[in-house]
């Protein structure tokens, strides 16, 4: 466990946090690895990770039955998965399968949200990290709608 | 006697060497004088006419080695009438060529920086002579990173050199497309989401950017987060070019003629036009 304190702390997302509240990140944490073709998450499943990606690539996908799955973005070193952790209904609403050897910290997120009901300064800097990578997200989204190449 | 410079309205015939389809849509045409070998020297960023006889002249960037002058190089977009024309020219067949016309990337002014290379589409094609040039004198740069986005795998542009870039340790090469199958190995998203992928000093960067100009405009957004100054970034612009010297007025944006006091800009010179409409 200690391990992860150190990879968390040098990881975008969680960059500048206060030490107690990276203990109190590890505490939910644990390390997984995806060998390539292994789904991290499946649509309408349970959402119950919010994963840290450390290593490796990940797909995210949508499964249209006459098209199969349908990459909508790739995401990798430094990034997170699992944005809609924090709202209901707490299910995941698309595929996310491991492109190359994926190392990931799983947080298990009722622990994350129980820690953050206790404590709401800790609420607070999560929150506002997770409104930062939504909002970029959002721009990201915007930003494909554009059609970038299409003029 | 002073030597007598030629006339810049005047084009001078090429001949195809070499036709190569690089899209569904996009050719690359190697091309040489027709009178004989002799060098075209242009800097990165440079752009020529090309004038497809019969149907009209256009403004193309070169897309070629800058160290290689004997080929002029051009990658073209079959998009009207005179694009297609020039598509479909066979080798052997003849075009008028004149230029090179505008201001080139900044290349040999950005020694000791880091270069973000940033590409969409056939935004490519106008950065390739900078990429030739920087990795030529490669020792000179910082890190060196290329981001390329396209719609699908199927629209980028000189894939094979991609592989050879990919291959190189003194070059970083992102990849990304907006869609793709599940074949596809690369990444899925836009150029800017790549930016955070990068690396780079961001006090001592420097970005050139080609594509879109909503791709151009959200990329400046990007980089301007990382902390990047409007004197860092330099994009080029495409407008109706037509007579390559500034006289014509076609070309006309806001202050500026594109054909010559671009197709390059700082982007500081043009924050206050790039976003505006109707000019």
């Amino acid at each position: 466990m200690d391990t992860m304190e150190p990879i968390l702390a040098a990881h975008p997302f969680f960059r500048g946090l206060d030490s107690r509240y990276l203990k109190l990140i590890v505490e939910c944490a644990s390390r997984e690895t995806f060998s390539p073709g292994k789904f991290l998450c499946q649509d309408n499943e349970e959402a119950r990770k919010f994963y840290v990606i450390h290593h490796g690539r990940v797909a995210v996908e949508i499964y249209r039955a006459r098209r199969g799955a349908v990459t909508l973005q790739t995401i990798g070193e430094g990034e997170v998965l699992g944005w809609l952790w924090f709202d209901r209904p707490y299910h995941w609403h698309m595929d996310a399968r491991a492109l190359d050897l994926t190392r990931v910290i799983s947080l298990e997120v009722q622990g994350l949200m129980d820690r953050c009901n206790r404590d709401h300064d800790f609420g607070y800097e999560l929150m506002r990290r997770y409104a930062h990578h939504l909002a970029v997200q959002f721009r990201v989204t915007k930003a494909q709608l554009a059609d970038f190449y299409g003029d | 006697m002073t030597a007598k410079l030629p006339d810049p309205m005047l084009p001078t015939p090429f001949v195809v060497q070499k036709v190569k389809r690089e899209t569904s849509d996009t050719y690359t045409l190697d091309l040489s004088r027709a009178d004989g070998p002799t060098n075209f020297a242009f800097a990165p960023g440079q752009f020529n006419m090309l004038y497809a006889f019969g149907a009209g002249e256009v403004p193309i960037s070169i897309s070629g080695d800058p160290a290689v002058p004997k080929t002029l190089v051009h990658t073209v977009r079959d998009v009207g009438n005179v694009t297609r024309a020039i598509c479909r020219l066979k080798r052997g067949e003849v075009l008028g060529v004149r230029g090179p016309f505008g201001v080139p990337w900044p290349v040999d002014r950005v020694a000791g920086e880091d270069v973000l290379i940033i590409a969409g589409g056939l935004g490519l094609a106008p950065l390739r002579p900078a990429l030739y040039h920087l990795l030529q004198h490669r020792g000179e740069f910082g890190n060196i990173e290329l981001i390329y986005g396209a719609r699908t795998p199927k629209d980028l542009l000189y894939p094979k050199e991609l592989e050879r870039w990919r291959g190189r340790f003194d070059l970083r090469v992102h990849v990304t497309v907006d869609s793709a199958a599940d074949d596809w190995r690369s990444n899925v998203g836009v150029v800017t989401k790549i930016i955070d992928r990068a690396r780079f000093d961001p006090p001592s960067t420097v970005a050139l950017i080609c594509g879109p100009g909503v791709m151009m405009r959200f990329t400046v957004l990007e980089l301007m987060s990382h902390g990047l100054t409007p004197e860092q970034i330099y994009v080029s612009m495409e407008r109706n070019m037509k007579c390559g010297i500034g006289l014509c007025g076609h070309c006309q944006w806001g202050p500026y003629f594109v054909c010559k006091d671009g197709p390059v800009y700082r982007f500081d010179r043009i924050k206050d036009w790039f976003d505006r409409r109707e000019v």
